[in-house]
């Protein structure tokens, strides 16, 4: 009994500290959430005499759903967030640790400064360059294409993913590349096999970089506002001016987008928990 | 026929010189250990026969083919690591089989060698877990498998034991030792534990500073140290030096104790091993500073003079600290060195 090392029932006061402040912080980003997802439900009315409250009976009301999905394209937008998003997400992880394998493995002329770069990326806000960005589409005949959110996408999330990427593929024993260079592996297999042990960190840059990009309403809004093309967060803003601001279908509109991301999220997330590299050095 | 030659092998990092023009030759079956203290350039030696380092100079042949150009693949090497650098993804067959896949050896003979290699190394019921679910021991015998699976003409060894405990490093000591009279492979050995030198190899080749300080059969290099550094080195506990200088064939400590009878003679230290002491009823005298009885034997640390000592006795010794023995140098195991450490011959006459 003694030998139970289980918390003992009194909990000491530390750690009443500590609970507290961490539901604090949990209430104060879940609520919001909540309050969107439970609005979404209500009628017009109930959602402003009070917001607070679930919907009753009385309350509940599906017309926000019913003015998305009738009265605008929104599976549309769906298609168009989910291709950019994922399309972006995809070259982002290929060529960030392709990058940063060589920057963390390779040494040649220039090898600081290409890493110094990157890192520049990451202090520039991507915004600055919005004119130039707008003007080089126009040229490239890209306006009104997703492409061209994907381009951009892809720019923007670069920086930030080789960063920490060559951080980590530094700390890839080198033995395991010697390993398989003996073993007859030619560099891109080796390049490979190093992936599994950084798996946490590719999960941790892909859930970085997608979320800004599934949310971002700025290079939608100036490089692809056409309708056809329009993402999510576009489509629900367009909610706020199109139908008098019809709070019901702007609510219903961000409680669906965050489905996707969220199905992301739990995938990419789920990769944290198996500590692959264990057992491979010692 | 699998000798290795290395041939005034130098590596430079930038302007340091890791390896300093390096001559040894490996005969076909050796079992050759690279000692020395850590730092000292061992494993940049065997990384470059490995051919994962470029070599900076000198020429390094394996089966009489030079092969400072070729890739680690083509010079028919395989190596096992200190850290075991399993493929962590990988299950154990796949980590044994990878290399024989990517050279597209047919299924049926990549399965027959990886049980063969299994079989030697007792893996058979590993063989479908993965690294992470495998014990420090069994994941080194995973690294040998997976480079007995190739068929080297030279096993490479970088400290493999040495994240190993105590128990298994000595079980895995002989495994390794049966391995090689089992297969009668060239191997090159690393390590940094002159006991794991001393038991394992044919042939020991000891380094410092990136240097070669001797070459020789592990005896030889314990009875006839080719220096000071060798002679501290090899051996233990380590061997005792006393500092003086040669007066009318006796050596004398600089405190003005009478060693022993040596002959004329340049040295100015007297190296001698603690098993090389044997207690007498007249002799050198030591301070007794402090016991320690193992049971078989007892090892006694003191001062003779005001220089340290230690003495291992196979008989039982009842003494305290403070306490005077008396020692006697047998004169067959005295060692000489010059000022600048090396070697002195002893002349004849000092065997009377
Ligand atoms: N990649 C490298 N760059 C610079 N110096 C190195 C590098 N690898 C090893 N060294 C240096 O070379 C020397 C020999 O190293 P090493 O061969 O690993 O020694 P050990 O005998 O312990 O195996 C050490 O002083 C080490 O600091
Ligand atoms: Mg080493």
């Amino acid at each position: 009994m003694s030998s139970d090392n289980r918390p003992s029932a009194g909990v000491p006061i530390g750690a009443v500290g500590k609970h507290a402040v961490l539901i604090f912080f949990t209430a104060l980003s879940i609520v919001p959430v909540l309050m969107i997802l439970v609005n979404s439900f209500k009628s017009r009315r109930a959602i402003f005499s009070d917001p607070v409250a679930f919907p009753g009976p009385e309350t509940f009301s599906l017309i926000g759903y019913h003015t998305v999905f009738v009265r605008s394209n929104f599976m549309d937008y769906y298609v168009n967030s989910l291709t950019v998003t994922v399309v972006s997400l995809v070259l982002i992880l290929i060529l960030a640790t392709m990058i940063a394998f060589a920057l963390a493995e390779y040494e040649f002329t220039g090898n600081k400064l290409l890493a110094m770069f990157f890192l520049l990326g990451i202090i520039l806000p991507v915004r600055l360059g919005s004119v130039s960005m707008l003007q080089l589409m126009v040229s490239l005949k890209l306006v009104n294409t997703l492409a061209a959110l994907i381009c951009v996408y892809t720019a923007m999330g670069m920086p930030l993913a080789v960063f920490i990427l060559t951080q980590f593929m530094r700390q890839v024993p080198r033995e395991i590349k010697d390993a398989a260079r003996i073993d007859g592996a030619n560099e891109y297999r080796v390049f490979l096999l190093t992936l599994p042990t950084i798996r946490p960190a590719i999960a941790t840059v892909a859930i970085l970089t997608m979320i800004p990009v599934w949310n971002d309403l700025w290079f939608p809004l100036i490089l692809a506002p056409a309708p056809e093309t329009q993402t999510v967060t576009l489509g629900a803003a367009s909610f706020l001016g199109q139908f008098l601001s019809d709070w019901n279908a702007v609510l219903a509109a961000l409680s669906l987008s965050a489905g996707p991301i969220l199905a992301l999220y739990l995938i990419f997330s789920r990769q944290f928990l198996s500590g692959l590299t264990a057992g491979a050095v010692k | 026929m699998a000798e290795v030659s290395i041939n005034q092998a130098r590596k430079f990092y930038g302007t340091f010189e890791a390896v300093k023009g390096i001559d040894v030759d490996v005969a076909d079956g050796e079992f050759v250990v690279l000692v020395g203290p850590s730092g000292c350039g061992k494993s940049t030696l065997l990384r470059m026969i490995a051919g994962l380092e470029d070599v900076s100079g000198g020429e390094i042949a394996i089966a009489k083919t030079v092969v400072n150009d070729l890739p680690p693949k083509d010079r028919g090497i395989a190596m096992v690591f200190q850290n075991y650098a399993l493929y962590p993804h990988m299950s154990v067959r796949a980590n044994m089989s990878y290399s024989l896949r990517l050279k597209r050896v047919p299924k049926p003979e990549i399965n027959e060698r990886v049980n063969r290699a299994a079989a030697i190394l007792g893996l058979d019921d590993l063989l479908d877990r993965h690294p992470k679910q495998l014990s420090g021991g069994q994941r080194q015998r995973v690294a040998m498998g997976r480079a007995i699976v190739r068929e080297p003409k030279v096993f490479l060894f970088d400290e493999p034991l040495s994240n190993l405990d105590a128990a298994l490093r000595v079980q895995m000591r002989s495994e390794i030792k049966a391995l090689h009279q089992r297969l009668g492979t060239t191997i090159i050995y690393v390590t940094h534990d002159q006991v794991e030198a001393m038991t394992m190899a044919d042939k020991i080749v000891v380094m410092r500073d990136g240097e070669i300080e001797q070459i020789g059969e592990p005896l030889d290099l314990y009875d006839h140290p080719a220096n000071r550094f060798v002679a501290g080195f090899i051996g233990s506990p380590a061997m005792n030096f006393m500092q003086g200088t040669v007066d009318d064939g006796v050596f004398r400590t600089s405190d003005g104790v009478e060693m022993a009878r040596v002959g004329s003679s340049e040295a100015t230290t007297l190296g001698v091993r603690p098993e090389h002491l044997a207690l007498s009823d007249e002799g050198v005298p030591l301070t007794v500073e402090m016991i320690e009885p193992t049971g078989a034997e007892t090892q006694v640390a003191g001062k003779i003079g005001s220089q340290p000592i230690v003495g291992v006795f196979r008989e039982r010794i009842s003494a305290w600290p403070g306490d005077m023995l008396h020692v006697r140098l047998d004169h067959e195991h005295v060692h000489l060195f010059d000022p600048g450490g090396l070697r002195v011959a002893r002349s004849r006459s000092s065997a009377d």
